[in-house]
């Protein structure tokens, strides 16, 4: 056996691929799974902040950067560690699905809010004016003429720091979530052959690429034209 | 003189440690066309946002059409349908079309329908001659035409009074003439107007009264010919001077 036939074998092995293939497609629909959840319950309450941040409640506001630096300060895994470890503790035993899901919903929260925040302060005063001198409620501006110019202009690093985030899924394998990566380790033990970690970088390639593509389209399509 | 449709008394605001208007009294006739003008700093610019509460004053009062604008029961939403404002720089709504930066408030403070407030809000473009640019985004127009939207914008909702913040003063000069047009018009219909400005020629030809401000006071008021031709006040005469020469 020469070494690039060794090569082959150990790590494209295609007895051992074609064995735990469904399994890495599994992962794949539990990583999309997460993923999606992650991303609508992240970005939506990351909005909600930054909304309920323009209503100027001072102690309110504190605690809210608070803990949204804490929480754009630690490391993931150490959220989704402390969530799946820790709460046991007071008697709440969330999966390992939820502790993933709930503590990368937590840090895309807490990244978007800081970048709708950036989007909200960033539209010009005498935007507030106008609209509140015609006779729109501080709520009516920021709805109908603040967000949707702060929108636009937080699309582009609201994009790629939600895919950032996104592949962090990548994270639950350490608190058994069956996803590709977790998938593709358990398979590697059963297998002693490390083949099946190719065919999970293949998995989260055929996931995020497109999704990659995706962020530069909409990024470019709504970069802020003056 | 009638009942004043805006009456001031009294106004002191404060911005940190500077203090920008020291007592300020304006009253404002209905159909009044009054002109603030001023060195830059003197707080007519101040004193106008205090007209709509766009600045609430430290101590005075502010009654337009009959409302206390600074009572604490005032639904200050409701009286600002009925105080229109013009600004240096616009403040169109960069993500609407000029008919949808009219027909906002129309909708969403007068409570008009989708449909009225299109044909409120065509009715306003026609009256400053914009009709036909309905459909363009605020960075399609020149600034003369984003300034007449601007106008059409406030007077769609059909105040009782107007204010113009230096409206001219961001416009290329061959682009002012179109926008006087549009205030003297507003004029001729009635509309009671205050403007703070320097535009001098118009102020000549369609001001009742012209008020001086410096240091967070009125120094003089009176009819332009007087202001401008005979001014009693040694500051005015500086101020007057300075601006004819350029």
């Amino acid at each position: 056996m020469s070494s690039w036939e060794r090569f082959l074998d150990t790590f494209f092995n295609a007895r051992v691929m074609a064995k735990y293939l469904p399994d890495i497609l599994y992962g794949m629909w539990v990583t999309i799974e997460l993923a999606v959840l992650v991303v609508i319950t992240g970005i939506a309450s990351g909005l909600l902040l930054a909304l309920l941040r323009a209503a100027g409640i001072r102690p309110l506001n504190w605690l809210m950067i608070f803990v949204v630096d804490v929480l754009r300060a630690l490391p993931p895994l150490v959220i989704i560690v402390l969530i799946y470890f820790g709460l046991p503790s007071v008697d709440i035993a969330p999966s390992g699905f939820v502790s993933t899901w709930a503590a990368l919903a937590l840090v895309l929260m807490a990244f978007s809010e800081e970048i709708f925040w950036s989007g909200i302060t960033a539209v010009p005063r005498g935007q507030w004016e106008a609209s509140r001198s015609t006779g729109l409620s501080f709520t009516q501006t920021l709805l109908f003429v603040v967000l949707p110019q702060a929108l636009r202009m937080t699309i582009p690093p609201l994009t790629s720091r939600t895919i950032a985030i996104t592949k962090g899924t990548a994270l639950g394998s350490v608190v058994a979530v069956s996803e590709i990566l977790g998938q593709a380790s358990s398979a590697v033990s059963n297998s002693y052959n490390p083949s099946p970690l190719m065919l999970g970088a293949a998995a989260y390639l055929v996931l995020f690429i497109p999704v990659v593509v995706a962020g530069r389209w909409v990024e470019t399509r709504f970069a802020w034209k003056k | 003189m009638a009942a004043p449709i805006i009456e001031a008394r009294a106004i002191h605001k404060h911005f940190g440690a500077l203090h920008v208007l020291k007592g300020v009294d304006l009253q404002v006739a209905e159909r009044e066309l009054v002109f603030v003008i001023g060195p830059s700093g003197s707080g007519k610019s101040t004193l106008l946002r205090c007209l709509n509460r766009l600045e609430t004053p430290d101590s005075g009062s502010v009654v337009v059409d009959g409302i206390d604008l600074l009572a604490r029961a005032t639904d200050i939403n409701r009286a600002r349908q009925r105080i229109g404002m013009v600004f240096q720089s616009f403040n169109l709504y960069p993500h609407m079309t000029a008919l949808g930066n009219v027909t906002l408030a129309l909708r969403k403070v007068a409570g008009k329908t989708a449909a009225e407030a299109e044909a409120l809000g065509l009715a306003a473009l026609d009256r400053v001659g914009l009709r036909d640019r309905a459909g363009h985004t605020p960075g399609q127009l020149s600034g003369g035409q984003a300034q007449r939207v601007a106008i059409a914008r406030a007077i769609a909702l059909e105040p009782r009074v107007m204010l113009f913040d230096e409206p001219t003063s961001a416009l290329d000069p061959e682009l002012v003439g179109s926008v006087l047009a549009v205030m003297r018009e507003l004029r001729q219909d009635g509309m009671t107007m205050v403007v703070v400005s320097h535009e001098m020629g118009f102020a000549r030809a369609a001001a009742d009264r012209v008020v001086f401000m410096d240091d967070g006071q009125i120094v003089e008021q009176g009819a332009p010919a007087a202001i401008f031709e005979v001014p009693r006040e040694a500051r005015t005469r500086a101020f007057i001077g300075q601006i004819q020469r350029h």
